[in-house]
């Protein structure tokens, strides 16, 4: 709902707005600026010096493993989101629509396990990974991560809203569970999939405790430790190149955020019901 | 297709039914409405029958073969809910071929259906559409068209109209009523305006207190009504219901001095409740002999409804034609006299006689029931 206001009201807002805007834009402009100029001149404090070239970025590419790098966090983060949808869709749906017992308390043991910081698990989990032999793979940042309780909660939460008529519509039709979670279930709730797709994305790409502690070799990096490895591989720090990888690193970020964006468009399941 | 309740209960805790003994055979090819007030239990009987509520108790017959324990696609039949229940994300023919594609139909077949079906309820041009971009009268017509594509012949409603505007609502009440007669089909309706059921069903079943009231045609029930729910809730206005003695001496139930009903022999004791449809009074104005005063009075252009409170403390409510010209003025003294038919129930609710006459000057209830049909 649009609320009338009055011409200094708005001119205030504004006001706040941009300084809050300008506050919080500094510094990733100043990072993507400083990513054009040569080290030299950052070390010097030059800020505003006119040497402004991508040499930086070339040198990036060509001297350091960020493109692998980046084909690691691509690769671990495209297959935990993968999973995740699978099995949070699967396991939010086992929690709407299938009626067992024992449902709500098992749920509340799902709800649980959010409670529990990952700071707390990185020990055990390291533990178990080093008994199975995955330290230094793939796998290691994968296979932790292949479900979680939250976007189990988030679908759940979701799916709960489908109407009660839709199931009973399709039992009428005779659709079997599995249909049903297919050819309604998930198109109903393609705003939540993808919601939840660019979370676990987003925070598959910018791990890095994890993997700083189980990954030994540039072959499994992912950036986030790829850029903190940059800094301390030379005894002088090309903070040029550095920034450029950073800023190079963001790219995915923002792409997922804007496809993301353009499709949580609302009411794209009104209609169904009055 | 028959269908048959056998004394067909429902319990949710095991302690209080809410449903109970419903037992009635549906003819193939007839419109039976399941009336009854919000939670009186028609929408769990309906699923019951559609199979996707469980029966605590008794049988469900169809054909002659026992489906209790069927799931809802192997009792051949199609259900329209209230808030019609599309698929957002499906087109309007998509909708419409849902059942059919699931049931593994070929191609042409289901093209040819879904048009057909299309077509019967007006919307061909709509096919591409998403149900978001059609009005509440359009989306209600999409799952009207998807029970019809089915080759099933029960078809189920469960209060498909409640969301409609009124004017819509008579509309499609006939819409439904002709596609159902057109078909063939079985229809099994509920609802809980009385207006839908007497207009469309050949049947009627009235629910109340998680109970079978009465069942009947809309003639029937509304001139033989089996107890005093059934008659208050069929009828608008409604029925008034009035406490009466009897008066052995006179021959006469009595409500207070000067409101008397004539009555048959053969009352058996001392207290009754006499129920006149709002019809059944005459209503004059007259100074020296009165028995009530004017407490509101509604104009609704041929005839106006007019709230009366009896000396004896009863309020009534009384239709006059508007041929009678009254200018009705709160407070106004007004002499009511009985006049045509009105019916006598026992102290437990249940319709006792039939008394009066119905050659009077009011309208007759078989006319009345021919005009609300029409």
């Amino acid at each position: 709902m649009e609320e009338v206001m009055s011409k200094k009201e708005r001119i205030s807002r504004y006001v706040v707005l941009c300084l809050l805007s300008v506050f919080i834009l500094t510094p990733f402009v100043l990072g993507l600026w400083t990513s054009f100029l040569p080290t030299a001149d950052i070390s010097s404090g030059s800020l505003f010096s006119t040497h402004i070239s991508l040499d930086n970025y070339v040198n990036a590419m060509k001297n350091t493993a960020i493109i692998r790098y980046l084909l690691n966090s691509l690769v671990i983060s495209v297959l935990t989101t993968a999973f995740q949808l699978i099995f949070c869709s699967m396991s939010a749906y086992a929690f709407v629509f299938l009626k067992f017992r024992g449902r709500n308390f098992l749920f509340g043991l799902f709800l649980a396990t959010m409670m529990l910081p990952f700071e707390a698990e990185v020990i055990p989990n390291f533990a178990t990974m080093r008994q199975l032999n995955l330290l230094n793979t793939y796998s290691v940042m994968v296979v932790p991560f292949l479900t979680s309780a939250f976007g189990t909660f988030m679908l759940r939460q979701n799916f709960k809203q489908i109407p009660a008529e839709l199931k009973e519509a399709s039992d009428v039709c005779g659709l079997s569970h599995w249909k049903f979670y297919t050819k309604v279930t998930l198109p109903y709730a393609k705003i939540s999939l993808l919601t939840l797709a660019s979370y676990s994305f987003l925070s598959s790409w910018n791990q890095y405790l994890w993997p700083m502690l189980t990954t030994f070799s540039d072959k499994y990096r992912p950036v986030q430790d790829g850029l903190r490895q940059l800094q301390s591989q030379e005894t002088f720090n090309d903070w040029g190149m550095i920034q450029a990888s950073a800023a190079i690193v963001v790219i995915p970020t923002l792409i997922v955020l804007f496809i993301g964006q353009k499709s949580f468009k609302s009411g794209i399941n009104e209609g169904a019901v009055k | 297709m028959t269908i048959e309740l056998k004394n067909i209960g429902k319990s949710y805790d095991g302690n209080s039914w809410t449903l109970n003994g419903i037992t009635t055979e549906i003819e193939s090819g007839e419109f039976f409405a399941i009336v009854g007030p919000s939670g009186c239990g028609k929408s769990t009987l309906l699923r019951m029958i559609a199979g996707l509520i469980s029966i605590s108790e008794g049988k469900i017959e169809i054909d002659g073969k026992d489906v209790t324990n069927l799931p809802p696609q192997d009792r051949n039949l199609t259900m329209v809910f209230q808030n019609y229940a599309l698929f957002p994300f499906l087109s309007v023919r998509d909708n419409v071929a849902f059942g059919l594609k699931e049931h593994k139909m070929d191609a042409e077949e289901i093209k040819r259906r879904v048009d057909e079906a299309l077509d019967m309820v007006n919307l061909t041009e709509y096919g591409d559409r998403k149900p978001r971009d059609l009005s509440g009268g359009q989306r209600q017509r999409v799952a009207v068209a998807r029970a019809i594509a089915s080759d099933a012949e029960i078809c189920l409603m469960d209060e498909p109209l409640s969301n409609l505007d009124a004017q819509l609502r008579g509309k499609m009440r006939s819409e439904i009523r002709m596609l159902q007669q057109k078909l063939g089909l079985t229809m099994i309706y509920v609802t809980h305006d009385q207006v839908e059921a007497m207009t469309m069903a050949d049947r009627i079943m009235v629910l109340h207190d998680s109970k079978i009231q009465q069942i009947g045609t809309p003639l029937e029930i509304y001139n033989h009504p089996a107890n005093t729910f059934v008659a208050e809730f069929f009828g608008t206005p409604r029925m008034n219901l009035l406490e009466a003695t009897y008066d052995a001496r006179l021959n006469k139930l009595v409500v207070d001095e000067s409101l008397e009903f004539d009555c048959e022999d053969g009352m058996d004791r001392d207290d009754y409740i006499v129920g006149v449809r709002p019809s059944g009074f005459s209503v004059e104005k007259a100074a020296d002999r009165s028995n009530a005063r004017v407490v509101n009075a509604e104009y609704l252009g041929n005839m106006s409804i007019v709230e009366l409170e009896l000396d004896g403390g009863d309020e009534i409510r009384v239709t006059v034609d508007d041929e009678m010209n009254h200018d009705w003025m709160i407070n106004q003294r007004m002499l009511v006299k009985p006049q045509g038919i009105f019916y006598i129930f026992d102290k437990t609710g249940k319709l006792f006689a039939k008394g009066g006459s119905s050659n009077g000057t009011s309208r007759s209830e078989e006319e009345f029931v021919a005009t609300a049909a029409r």
